[in-house]
């Protein structure tokens, strides 16, 4: 087999897992904060898509696309950051808070209404139709020969490195900040921390926001890439994230990246080296092999039943 | 005179059809170390979670005098249901909605009330440091993209803060512990810490459940001394939990014995340790008649 076949696929699972590990994210947030699996979440992302497009539409019209490119994506993406993240807030105030204190499998059956929810009204209100937005980033950096090249274009260096750097600053958010302390003590005993004087409630909203706003960043992001996208795109792509973060150990922020990393690059590598039709199944499988031998994930913590 | 730090009168909580607590009434004076005693089950934690916010007392009032001139009702910023009075009155309901939507327990440690458990309840995964710095977090800088930027005002709030955490590790003598995590510290350290988290709130009252518990007697006497150094060079009010009765006798002033959710004695040690009332519940009786009251 050519090594420029292995090496460009694997410059595609990068992409995709980046991708992945954003949303995954949102998942793993959710659950380590409030454990319950937000269903919505993939649909939060398909939203940010439809934002990313019409924000793009609005900055043409305003003529700042043929101004200064660069800038435009600045803006819808900051934007769309900051839209879809109050889309994550409100479904969680609406559909979620209400919930708390009730049996758990009722914010998650309120989960899915809301993903149903989030798909039909933008199917109202935007159409069943697929939805595109034009390519602005162009050229393609390539490494090689004539016939035996590996090539990656700008927009997915652009995914990669933005991926990595969102990631980043969560992580540092996360760790050294008030707020990132307030999330962990949250996680570990939301009545203490409440009993210590934080609002919990407020938390959790955050984590809301925080997890919509990385699936805003890979919303915008493939938006950019693939230049098309339709109401159900939060559902595929929701069930591949969900896995990187349950294949990561769900409620482990760098088993979220990590299992988005693995999930991307496993199914590109299958599908670029082996075949194309069975690349999903191929990405269950491998879950379920990860499952089978670490029940809590690659990096999750075993869970210790509370006395 | 000053007022009372806290008032509960009338304190009743329900669980479903069991009456936890009956009609309890007492006060804490202000710099004082108080204890609550009881048999098991008397409803001793019940009258702390109430009084910290972690349950909402069924009736009765909870009344916190902080400061002189500053009050809070401990019910009302938990937020209450409305009355009918609330809908013809704007102001009352404006102001139970905002509990409503805003109140919870947070309200309560930030009016100055801060306590500890009986089963030890640190952030396990945390360090100790750490563990003091998320109690200290309302004097934080809360936006996290300043925390990104480090902005001069959150690396000040910060370093006040790693400060602060500082001083009550050497407090309680944990300096050494700072960066280990808290779910691996010995079992009387971990009391210790969550004493120190306690205080990181800057509470004027802490309310201790059964600190002295599992602890030998030379830690026992050691934890004695630091509740009076928490009273005598912080001025914080004291109210405690404890079976101890040598260390309740020791170092409270004031005493309240419940039994099956009633109060049945308040007073000073050697009241106390005379009452007939308070040596049945204790020792039990052979017989319904023998106590002549």
């Amino acid at each position: 087999m050519d090594w420029h076949i292995f090496a460009q696929q694997l410059v595609n699972g990068l992409v995709l897992g980046s991708i992945y590990g954003l949303i995954a994210i949102g998942y793993t947030m959710v659950y380590g904060i409030i454990g319950m699996i937000n269903f919505a979440h993939g649909d939060i992302y398909m939203v940010s898509a439809y934002l990313t497009a019409i924000f793009l539409a609005i900055l043409t019209m305003l003529g700042v696309t043929a101004v200064s490119v660069p800038l435009a994506l600045v803006v819808v993406m900051l934007l769309t950051i900051m839209f879809t993240a109050l889309y994550g807030w409100t479904v969680e105030r609406v559909a979620y808070r209400p919930l708390r204190g009730s049996t758990r499998l009722a914010p998650l059956i309120s989960a899915i209404g809301m993903s149903l929810v989030l798909q039909n009204y933008v199917q109202i209100s935007q159409g069943a139709r697929n939805q595109g937005i034009p390519s602005l980033i162009e050229g393609t950096l390539r490494v090689g020969g004539e016939s035996a090249y590996v090539q990656i274009t700008t927009v997915q260096l652009l995914i990669v490195v933005v991926s990595f750097v969102a990631m980043g600053i969560l992580t540092y958010i996360i760790h050294k900040t008030s707020l990132g302390r307030q999330c962990r003590a949250t996680q570990q005993d939301r009545k203490m921390a409440n009993i210590l004087g934080i609002n919990t409630d407020r938390v959790i909203s955050m984590v809301f926001l925080i997890g919509a706003a990385m699936a805003a960043i890979a919303g915008a992001l493939v938006s950019f890439n693939y230049g098309s996208f339709d109401f159900y795109i939060g559902f595929v792509t929701g069930i591949k994230a969900f896995t990187a973060a349950v294949l990561g150990g769900i409620g482990s922020l760098p088993g979220a990246m990590l299992g988005g990393l693995i999930l991307g690059l496993s199914e590109s590598l299958f599908s670029g080296l082996i075949n194309t039709d069975y690349k999903d199944v191929f990405a269950f499988a491998l879950l379920v092999l990860v499952l089978i031998f670490r029940p809590s994930g690659l990096l999750g913590k075993p869970e210790v039943e509370k006395v | 005179m000053s007022e009372a730090m806290l008032k509960v009168s009338g304190l009743t909580m329900r669980f479903g059809g069991i009456r936890a607590l009956n009609d309890i009434s007492f006060e804490v004076q202000r710099g004082s170390i108080s204890a609550l005693i009881g048999p098991n089950g008397a409803g001793k934690t019940t009258v702390f979670n109430c009084v910290t916010g972690f349950y909402k007392a069924t009736e009765g009032a909870l009344t916190l005098h902080p400061q002189a001139g500053q009050s809070y009702n401990i019910p009302k910023l938990l937020g209450e249901p409305f009355q009918a009075a609330d809908f013809i009155n704007p102001v009352a309901f404006g102001r139970r909605l905002y509990y409503k939507m805003f109140g919870g327990s947070h309200r309560v440690a930030n009016a100055g009330v801060s306590r500890t458990f009986q089963n030890i309840r640190l952030f396990r995964e945390m360090t100790a440091v750490e563990n003091l710095l998320v109690a200290q977090h309302i004097h934080m800088v809360r936006n996290p993209l300043a925390g990104v930027f480090k902005t001069k005002r959150f690396r000040e709030a910060e370093e006040r803060a790693v400060e602060r955490a500082y001083f009550w590790l050497d407090a309680l003598n944990l300096r050494d512990d700072a960066n280990r995590l808290a779910g691996g510290l010995p079992y009387g350290r971990q009391r210790r810490l969550e004493i120190a988290r306690a205080m990181c709130t800057g509470p004027k009252m802490i309310c201790l459940d059964e600190p002295a518990a599992g602890l030998n007697p030379s830690e026992t006497a050691e934890l004695a001394e630091m509740i009076r150094m928490l009273r005598d060079k912080h001025g914080v009010t004291v109210l405690l939990i404890e079976h101890d009765m040598s260390l309740v006798m020791k170092i409270s002033e004031h005493i309240v014995v419940l039994d099956h959710g009633e109060v049945i004695c308040a007073g000073g040690p050697d009241k106390i340790a005379n009452d007939p009332q308070v040596i049945a519940a204790y020792l039990g009786v052979a017989d319904e008649d023998e106590v002549n009251l």
